[in-house]
């Protein structure tokens, strides 16, 4: 195999060697299901309520107020759409942003269909709720405010300690889709007046198909799933205890090492976007500068498209990802790129680099090296580029 | 996700460049959509043969590597004969592209339409079954076509 260098962590990350070793007896020695009564199943019992524990500590949380879920998307549609119907009689405002994960702009779209009324928050040009407009946009009928704590594409971090101080002021409810931020950046619920947050193992080095939703003590939430009674009868569905097992760990190793990770993270992402924005013209960073996530570094070179950019990479060995509309699916490049006000041609021209603890300087340099070739490779094709030279030509003569 | 012969032309796209002082230039496709292409034509007056064609896409894989077949595909052949080159051919060629990527096939084909439309206007000459080239291709004309 070529050699790979991943810089997509914002996507998914390694599982950590010892979190699939914590795993691996779930799966042939204490593979009983959990709801039995028998001692068989006592070591798996034991062991969700350990992950149970240690998620909870980490937040400042109950174990009683963390759910189990199959990952983030599942927890932010559990949140959004239970709060609306639980408390529908109270008001049918919802308060979001423009800037959130798909899970929660297409559940909005759906409450929204549903006879909800929801309001998608702009943000400024760095990716920044303003908590004034926030405060601003709370009716009287407003019932839930959901932000979303660090951005995934720009890495934005938002103020979510202010929201959540706005919110309880109301009494409004407040969730956060904390998927890219939680075993990333420290977060305290009751610090930041949380009441819903979602999280995502297979983000901070656990299995896929695993997460949680906390769900703060006396919210009258309804099960999503229904069925058995597991999870206190909110979400029903034999546990996977094996991904469970394996959040536990990873919880552990990330908050073990989580202030050593984003220093060291924050060095190396620092050198790359120095290096690209001076040694690559024409590119702008996305994003806040220093009000983001230790591991994210978000570009946009202008006259050339993503996709393009990411199949050469690709070629290079390097995995990133890109807003481009060619790499979603759909003709519209990313709502985040154009909600902080990127011009569609630019937005195209967008490259996510995602690191972790195991990137390297050289990786970083081989990788701005790489990037240093194609984008005047693409340049030098693109028809955009052509017209600026020669306007810039004319303009000099 | 692409095809052997789509990698290959996008990595190593024929006849990418300009033309100077060309017989015809077309440029279609938009910033929004992302992808824009641009056609240069040399084409011999008397016989009207296309003695070189070029041609600069901003655009995702598939765009670069529609422009660098189709541009292939009509070098040393007639108006008459390149007008034949469809989008479906140009597809063909390229052993077929991803569903969604099919309207860049279609824009390489309005891209030559335009180079040539261009050529016509300069020359006042009418080429057979040649239409006024949309300068905007959205989705839905792509649909239509698949």
């Amino acid at each position: 195999m070529k050699k790979v260098i991943y810089l997509d962590n914002a996507a998914t990350t390694k599982v950590n060697p010892q979190v699939v070793e914590a795993m691996l007896p779930f799966y042939t020695e204490h593979y009983g299901n959990p709801s039995s009564v028998y001692e068989f199943s006592t070591p798996c019992k034991e062991a969700m309520a350990h992950t149970r524990e240690i998620i909870a500590k980490t937040l400042g949380a109950d174990d009683s107020e963390i759910y189990f879920t199959n990952g983030g998307t599942e927890s932010d549609n559990w949140a959004l759409t239970a709060t609306a119907e639980a408390y529908a009689s109270r008001g049918r405002h919802i308060i979001t942003t423009q800037i959130e994960h798909h899970a929660i702009i297409h559940t909005g779209q759906y409450l929204e269909s549903r006879g909800f009324e929801v309001t998608y928050l702009p943000v400024d040009e760095t990716g920044l709720v303003d908590v004034k407009a926030l405060e601003r946009a709370i009716r009287p009928d407003t019932i839930l405010i959901s932000v979303m704590f660090a951005n995934n594409e720009i890495g934005t971090i938002e103020p979510i300690q202010e929201i959540g101080e706005i919110a309880a002021k109301h009494g409004v409810l407040f969730h956060t889709d904390a998927v890219q931020a939680f075993c990333h950046e420290p977060i305290d619920v009751n610090e930041c007046h949380i009441d819903m947050l979602s999280a995502s193992a297979h983000k901070f080095n656990g299995p896929k198909g695993v997460g949680f939703l906390y769900i703060r003590k006396g919210l009258k939430l309804r099960s999503f799933i229904h069925g058995g009674a597991q999870e206190r009868k909110r979400r029903a569905g034999t546990e996977n205890v094996p991904g469970i097992v394996g959040m536990g760990k990873a919880v552990e190793i990330a908050q073990a090492n989580m202030g050593e990770n984003k220093k060291k993270e924050t060095v190396l992402r620092d050198y790359l976007i120095g290096r690209v924005l001076s040694e690559v013209p024409f590119t702008r960073l996305n994003g806040h500068r220093s009000r983001r996530l230790s591991n994210n570094a978000n570009f946009a070179f202008q006259f050339i498209e993503g996709e393009s950019l990411l199949i050469m990479l690709d070629m290079d060995g390097i995995c990133g990802s890109s807003g481009s509309a060619c790499t979603s699916g759909s003709l519209d490049p990313s709502h985040v790129l154009l909600a902080i006000g990127l011009p569609h041609e630019i937005a195209h021209g967008s490259l996510r680099l995602t690191l972790s603890d195991e990137t390297t300087k050289e990786d970083i340099d081989y990788t701005v090296e790489s990037i240093k070739r194609i984008v005047e490779r693409l340049r030098s094709m693109s028809p955009l580029y052509e017209d600026f030279v020669k306007a810039r030509e004319k303009k000099e003569f | 996700m692409y095809s052997e012969k789509v990698m290959d032309h996008f990595q190593n796209p024929r006849n990418v460049g300009e033309i100077e002082d060309a017989s015809g230039v077309g440029t279609v496709g938009n910033a929004k959509c992302g992808d824009i292409m641009r056609i240069y034509l040399d084409i011999d007056d008397e016989t009207h043969v296309i003695r070189d064609c070029k041609f600069k896409t901003f655009g995702c894989g598939a765009a670069v590597a529609t422009s660098s077949m189709a541009t292939e595909m009509v070098k040393g052949k007639t108006i008459e004969e390149a007008m034949q080159v469809t989008n479906k051919a140009v597809m063909e060629a390229l052993d077929g592209l991803p569903p969604v990527k099919v309207h860049c096939s279609l824009l390489a084909e309005e891209a030559i339409h335009a180079a040539l439309w261009d050529y016509a206007e300069k020359h006042e000459i009418r080429i057979e079954g040649l239409q006024k080239p949309k300068s905007d291709i959205s989705e839905h004309d792509a649909d239509e076509e698949y």
